[in-house]
């Protein structure tokens, strides 16, 4: 075979730069004009777009107001807290990168060292009580801007996933009573829009919840956040268990495993390595819908935008401030679908 | 029900008027037959005739709704601990392999051992690599199912289902989806096994295996057992109108 690839090389045409732009620019006389046309279209966007950025912007509106739009009211005295715990998340994220493909102990410590940063970030940014000397606390119904946004969008996916798995096994389940509530479950809240499940967790969720018990405006938003993504996780789900083929179960059965093994080992990793694609498609547009929660009152990213073109010196500059907001909003969700891909590729999704 | 099976270690199988209907359908019509210790017993038949349900009743893929079924001295019912305990010392090797295609091939055989007999994780490998081995792949150790031909992929599910150390293997038509060149190599551990000592019952067609290593023939038809016999008696005499039409359907080829 290679002394034929040597000697029988593929005709010019075929190769190289000029061979590309005519197999795929210019094969026909319809594909000359399309490419001609879009790549007008193209210039005529682009330089619109460039002009605009560079030339006309009044950026000041972003690079002054940029702590704001990053943490809102967070006092600026305690603005490094948040800086810490960034620092511990972009630390933890480069030690996983680092040791991405080991295994055994130093994945164990990754998976500890995640699990401890949690409660530490929030111990960072949260603090302790408003007299105490060391982290005094800075309630989360402050916290607003980039911070808000993505709090409720980290403890929105965190807290929605494994309620979402559970969903999707229990209506999946032999027992009737939980199969028929989970199934309710999944069926109201996926009948009803987001902003009337944050309008309801605002005012309801005090009601059913003891009187010892008050949530703050931001916890019953992550709440109402976190029950309203569980019921499309739980779909997703069960789309994956669906695909497990029967005699998955059987096999494992077969040798021996109890049912919650034959769920653990068997079906749930490989019914959650098939939608991969359809859970982070959810987490990307529950990250967006946290934007949702100015109709409660609170400054998420795109809320401070709005906040600040309202300040005098600014007014007039909403062009800035959104485009601003565009581009963090799509690096975010760009970096979620990237990683998305780069794990189906890594777990090797659709291998049989 | 102890004195009934006067020497219980001799009969690891006993099948008493064993019933099963899916939806209306009778499909087990009150199977009765006796399994010894170390008898390799091969189950044939026409398909629909209910062979490869009998042998999923007996580790409880299948519930029969009337009967009884004893394995080892314990008796099938839907108390959970019997179901796993009998489960665990059945081995099973479906028709389409079902190997678990997220887990290597060392992994598909050290799973149960480790998670089930809780044994370490280097004695389920040491002994995972001989059975791997023993099926003549120890080389696949490393690669995931999807990339292993189906011969090979049978010999892992034998591998997965002896790593239990079972008393009992069940084959539901091991070669049936295989290609012609790989039925061989498949055959070849299966008489291996059989030689072993093991307890085999193994619903196929192949009735070269059958004469070279089964101990009875049963052949089951329409719900239930039509005749069995000695392996040699079986094709040399069988007795019954619907058992001459079968074999001379499947041996004129």
């Amino acid at each position: 075979m290679a002394v034929q690839s040597e000697t029988m090389k593929p005709p010019r045409s075929e190769v190289g730069l000029l061979g590309w732009l005519k197999k795929n620019l210019f094969s026909t006389w319809y594909n000359v004009l399309l490419t001609i046309f879009s790549a007008a279209f193209i210039y005529i966007v682009l330089r619109a777009v460039i002009t605009w950025v560079v030339r006309d912007a009044r950026w000041a509106v972003v690079t002054t107001n940029l702590r704001v739009f990053m943490i809102g009211r967070y006092p600026r005295d305690e603005a490094g807290r948040v800086l810490v715990s960034l620092g511990i998340i972009v630390l933890m994220t480069a030690l996983t990168w680092v040791f991405r493909k080991a295994k055994g102990k130093p994945r164990r410590w990754l998976v500890i060292g995640w699990l401890l940063s949690f409660p530490l970030i929030t111990i960072l940014l949260r603090g302790f009580s408003r007299e105490s000397p060391f982290l005094p606390l800075v309630s989360e119904d402050i916290w607003s801007g980039l911070l808000l946004t993505l709090v409720l969008a980290i403890v929105g996916i965190l807290a929605s996933f494994p309620l979402g798995v559970l969903l999707a096994l229990g209506r999946r389940s032999k027992l009737p009573i939980i199969k028929v509530l989970c199934t309710m479950y999944i069926e109201t809240i996926r009948g009803v829009p987001l902003i009337s499940v944050l309008f309801m967790s605002q005012l309801m969720l005090p009601l059913f919840l003891p009187p010892e018990i008050r949530l703050g405006t931001v916890m019953r938003a992550l709440t109402g956040m976190a029950l309203f993504s569980a019921a499309y996780t739980a779909e997703n789900v069960r789309g994956g268990l669906a695909s497990i083929p029967i005699g998955q179960y059987e096999a494992a059965r077969a040798v021996g495993l109890n049912e919650a093994l034959v769920m653990g080992l068997i079906v749930l990793p490989q019914a959650l390595r098939a939608v991969i694609p359809a859970i982070v498609g959810q987490f990307i547009s529950l990250f967006k819908d946290t934007t949702l929660v100015v109709i409660v009152g609170l400054l998420d990213l795109l809320g401070i935008a709005k906040a600040v073109t309202a300040q005098k010196e600014f007014i007039g500059l909403h062009k800035e401030a959104y485009a601003f907001t565009a581009v963090i909003f799509f690096i975010c969700c760009f970096t979620m679908s990237y990683t998305s891909r780069r794990l189906e590729q890594r777990l090797g999704v659709g291998e049989r | 029900m102890q004195n009934e099976n006067l020497n219980p270690t001799e009969d690891i199988i006993i099948c008493r008027d064993v019933h099963k209907w899916f939806g209306d359908f009778h499909v087990l019509q009150g199977v009765n037959v006796t399994i010894k210790r170390g008898e390799v017993v091969v189950v044939c038949g026409p398909s629909g005739g209910g062979k490869s349900t009998f042998i999923r009743t007996i580790n409880r893929l299948e519930e029969h709704q009337r009967g009884d079924i004893i394995v080892d001295g314990i008796e099938l019912t839907s108390d959970l601990r019997n179901i796993h305990a009998i489960q665990r010392e059945i081995g099973m090797v479906f028709q389409s392999f079902n190997l678990f295609p997220h887990l290597k091939v060392i992994d598909n055989v050290t799973l149960a051992p480790f998670w089930v007999r809780k044994w370490s994780k280097v004695e389920a490998v040491k002994v995972g690599m001989e059975l791997l081995e023993r099926v003549g792949i120890p080389e696949q150790a490393d690669k995931y199912p999807g990339q292993l031909s189906g011969g090979q992929q049978q010999r892992v599910a034998i591998a997965r289902a002896l790593a239990m150390q079972p008393k009992i293997m069940l084959f539901d038509e091991p070669t049936s989806a295989l290609d012609p060149e790989m039925i061989k190599e498949v055959l070849d551990v299966m008489v291996e096994l059989a030689r072993s000592g093991m307890t085999m019952i193994v619903v196929t067609h192949e009735m070269g295996f059958a004469k070279e290593v089964a101990n009875r023939i049963i052949f089951f038809s329409d719900g239930n057992i039509v005749e069995q016999n000695t392996t040699e008696e079986f094709f040399l005499n069988p007795r019954e109108a619907r058992t001459k039409l079968f074999l001379s359907q499947i041996l004129t080829h």
